[in-house]
């Protein structure tokens, strides 16, 4: 079979179901249970450091909020 | 000069052993900057066209500058203090987003009325002032100077925020930021000189091409770096856009201009594809600048800048992860849709539509979860014309977002291919949703950037909103208009199966929809000539913020 043929039959099928099953993979994982709290904290993530970097002894989530 | 804070005596040890090794760095810059201006002159002088003449006399100038530049610094005392974010080269971002969005609307006017009024393609300059040599200079000055200074300006500034750390790699954003103008005056003089190699959106020439991938790939490890540092556990996800648009950007570039020079003398070069390959290449890489530079970094603007203005997180920020794996895993695959009936095999032409219908959900998902930011909000819309502008350029991306996959389906395709509607398509995506929210974006940025208590005119602003708005509206109906009239026209056919028009009865039959259009354009860029004065007189005349923080931001 030449590379054409070989690349387009394995293009539609075993890549393509790789890729689907890895989109859908990715997908699940964001409904995983205990998701919830940690997507509610990165979208609030935005809502601290404005002025400045954290210090290097402070993390994330005991920042104060500058909001 | 930065001001000195008490913890900086206990860094003076290690800065002085630090120095050394900064002069030999020096060094290294100086002598590479004087080669480069040596090697320069000498392509001035063998140069086979005057693109390239130009181009290498420009390239001596930058180098002959930056050596004295990197000279006279080499003295100065160094201090910066790491707990600050690096905002001066956001502020130069700003800056830059500004004059180059207003250069890029006034010549997307000029060209507008020379096609309307043929008499405006001065004669006696050598084709110089020609629509042929100003369109490239519009396309890339509002996309790559406008929406590129835009983006790597709102990504340094968005990546410091989020991951709670300063710039990575110290001066290397401003290599970015000088670079990329360097790569702009290039490529504007090389346009109108008539340097081109004939790729829509990827004109630029050869060596252009080489440093765009030495910026691109500094402006990969200054981002990259600074999540590398950040002190936030998570990723924040607008900064996971602002990384697909850089990395996929660079990839496209690379691919769509592998080339072979016919002389490093010469402005020309060979592709290294031919016939229908080289098309599609060139579509896989034009229609994914639309999807991660024109799109995704947009996004990346979109999900930050909105929840930040309306003072509430994203609506759903599980739907802003699925908008973005599936934006990633669709958009690739939608180029083919810009070679329906062409040489192109049918199977990829359907391909390429099938994937354009089903982008159709990640894009309204997208839209939704921005504009559903606002719910409990509403009122905002009302009070705040920058949350007005932000919102009216999320539904232009919505209603973009419609009218590509519906144009990209065949059977409309072969009705709207090749006409204004597609002209009309770009531009409401273009002025309505990046144009839009940019301009969002700098009336946040501004009093930020420059510590101000808020902007000097909310009237202004919505000034420059609806002559903004009104103006797109002028400009996309238009183009339906001709767009679709000149479809019919070209397919009509009288009872003997003659084609009734010629291709000169279109051009005349379009006259009043391109004078509107260039009427929608003055309107556009009057916003924007208003925007600049309002920011100008925002860092000149407002009082600085009342309650400062401890310290002014560094540099």
């Amino acid at each position: 079979m030449d590379t054409y043929s070989f690349l387009r039959q394995f293009a539609d099928s075993w890549m393509l179901l790789l890729m689907t099953v890895l989109f859908l993979g990715v997908v699940a994982y964001a409904f995983r249970p205990g998701s919830r709290k940690l997507q509610d904290e990165a979208a609030n993530s935005i809502f601290r450091n404005d002025q400045r970097p954290a210090g290097p002894a402070e993390e994330s989530s005991r920042n104060i909020k500058e909001a | 000069m930065v001001e000195k804070r008490p913890d900086d005596s206990q860094r003076c040890g290690a800065d002085r052993a630090k120095t050394k090794g900064r002069k030999m760095w020096d060094y290294v810059k100086l002598v590479v900057l004087g080669a480069v201006a040596v090697f320069a002159a000498i392509g001035a002088q063998y140069a086979h066209d005057l693109a390239y003449m130009v181009n290498a006399i420009v390239v001596m100038l930058a180098a002959a500058i930056t050596f004295v530049v990197v000279l006279r610094g080499m003295y100065e005392p160094v201090s910066v203090d790491p707990n600050t974010y690096n905002d001066g080269v956001v502020r130069a971002g700003a800056i830059a987003t500004a004059f180059w969005g207003v250069v890029g609307f006034l010549v997307g006017v000029i060209i507008a009325f020379q096609l309307a009024f043929p008499a405006l393609n001065i004669p006696g300059v050598d084709g110089i002032l020609n629509f042929g040599r100003l369109r490239p200079l519009h396309t890339s000055a509002v996309i790559f100077a406008f929406g590129g200074n835009g983006l790597i300006m709102s990504a340094f500034y968005v990546v410091q925020r989020t991951s709670a750390a300063r710039l990575w790699g110290g001066n290397l954003g401003w290599f970015v930021f000088w670079g990329w103008q360097l790569m702009i005056v290039l490529a504007a003089t090389s346009y109108v000189l008539g340097g081109t190699q004939s790729k829509e959106y990827a004109e630029t020439v050869w060596y252009i091409d080489w440093w765009i991938v030495v910026v691109w790939l500094a402006f990969l490890a200054v981002f990259l770096g600074t999540l590398i540092n950040r002190k936030e556990p998570h990723i924040y996800v607008a900064n996971w856009f602002y990384l697909s648009f850089i990395v996929t950007v660079a990839m496209l570039h690379v691919v769509n201009n592998l080339a072979v020079p016919v002389s490093l003398f010469s402005s020309k070069s060979v592709s290294a594809f031919g016939g229908v390959q080289d098309a599609m290449t060139q579509w896989w890489y034009g229609h994914n600048a639309v999807g991660f530079f024109l799109t995704a970094g947009f996004l990346g603007m979109m999900y930050y800048f909105v929840p930040k203005q309306a003072e509430r997180p994203v609506y759903s920020y599980k739907l802003s992860i699925i908008h973005f794996w599936a934006l990633i895993f669709l958009y690739i695959w939608a180029g083919p849709h810009h070679l329906h009936y062409t040489a192109l095999p049918e199977w990829a032409a359907t391909l390429g539509m099938v994937f354009s219908i089903m982008l159709w959900m990640p894009s309204w998902g997208g839209m939704i979860n921005g504009l559903m930011t606002l719910s409990g909000a509403w009122d905002k819309l009302r009070t705040d014309p920058i949350i007005r502008m932000m919102v009216v350029s999320i539904g232009f991306y919505g209603m973009s977002t419609f009218e590509g996959p519906m144009m990209s389906i065949k059977a409309v395709n072969s009705l709207s291919h090749y006409t204004d509607w597609t002209i009309g398509h770009v531009h409401s995506g273009a002025l309505g949703w990046n144009g839009m929210i940019t301009f969002g974006a700098l009336y946040f940025l501004t009093p930020r950037l420059w510590n101000r208590d808020g902007l000097y005119s909310l009237r202004l602003v919505s000034w420059h909103f609806w002559l903004a708005t009104i103006g797109i509206v002028l400009y996309a109906a238009s183009m339906w208009v001709t767009g679709i009239m000149e479809g019919l026209m070209w397919r009509e056919v009288d009872a003997n199966g003659f084609l009734v028009n010629a291709f000169a009865d279109t051009v005349s039959a379009k006259f009043p929809m391109y004078v509107v259009r260039g009427l929608g354009g003055v309107m556009f860029l009057t916003g924007a000539l208003i925007m600049c004065y309002n920011l100008w007189m925002t860092v000149r005349a407002q009082p600085a913020k009342a309650v400062s923080p401890a310290a002014v931001p560094a540099e």
